[in-house]
């Protein structure tokens, strides 16, 4: 398995849990790696379940906002499911004022989302 | 309009010419959490703050300043006990802000960029740019 500088993922039967080692995502040349990170996962290590689990975040840039839209597309690309969980309620307002909320699938918590990849 | 007091009238304030370098403006950001963290701000408005803030660094170096290091970015700022007022300048060509597609349309909604702006209105209690585009004021009335 890759190693990651920016992310650490466990498995959880078929779905890959990543969890972020920044606080604060907000560098760009960070961000730019970060979002390499998660797309290898999908291209070159072949993950098609993605949970991304936010409880170690504080606070994320629009920036890497972006990036979390590439993977999605990504993702959906090789026909998998990527689903966010464990977001602040600052973060999540982000969410909803930019109406990602809408293309993102998000759950309060992480059981709350595996259970929902069936 | 976005008002700016004389500086006795500050608990805290900043007046800086920095380069053309985030790490610059991260270092006067992260003075101000800490003196907005010191005035006992609500961590939602020091969130709001450090969004914004961050938000309107980065389109002022990259957007602004094309990352020329040539080129300067000044950032003032004041705190009082109810209020943060910031402005942040670039020495780009300037733009409008009306130009900007709303990100929240459908057709953007997938965009990868291009939230910024909508964030820094969102966040804060007033946004306003020059006439050139080149300057953003903003404030943040601190949460009751």
């Amino acid at each position: 398995m890759a190693s990651h500088r920016h992310l650490a993922m466990t498995e959880v039967g078929d779905v890959a849990v990543v969890r972020f080692l920044d606080r604060k995502i907000l560098d760009q040349a960070n961000i730019e790696e970060l979002g390499k990170e998660l797309s290898s996962l999908v291209t070159q290590e072949g993950r098609r379940k993605l949970l991304l689990n936010f409880e170690d975040v504080d606070f994320l840039s629009s920036a890497a906002l972006g990036k979390l839209i590439v993977l999605d597309k990504r993702v959906k690309e090789h026909s998998g499911t990527l689903k966010l969980s464990n977001i602040r309620p600052e973060i999540k307002e982000v969410f909803v004022i930019t109406r990602l909320n809408r293309v993102f699938d998000i759950y309060d918590d992480e059981e709350d989302a595996l259970k929902s990849f069936g | 309009m976005a008002v700016e007091m004389a500086n006795n009238q500050w608990i805290w304030h900043v007046d800086e010419q920095i380069p053309t370098d985030v790490e610059q403006g991260r270092r006067i950001i992260t003075d101000l959490l800490d003196q907005l963290g010191k005035q006992g701000w609500a961590e939602s408005d020091v969130f709001a703050v450090q969004l914004a803030v961050e938000e309107a660094l980065v389109n002022a170096i990259k957007h602004g300043n094309q990352f020329d290091e040539q080129k300067q970015v000044h950032i003032a700022c004041g705190l009082s006990e109810s209020r943060l007022w910031i402005q942040i300048t670039d020495e780009g060509g300037g733009f409008d802000p009306a130009d900007v597609p709303d990100p929240t349309d459908p057709a953007n909604l997938e965009n990868p960029s291009g939230r910024g702006i909508m964030l820094m209105r969102s966040f804060m209690s007033l946004v306003e740019y020059n006439e050139s585009g080149n300057r953003v004021s903003m404030e943040k009335c601190r949460e009751p």
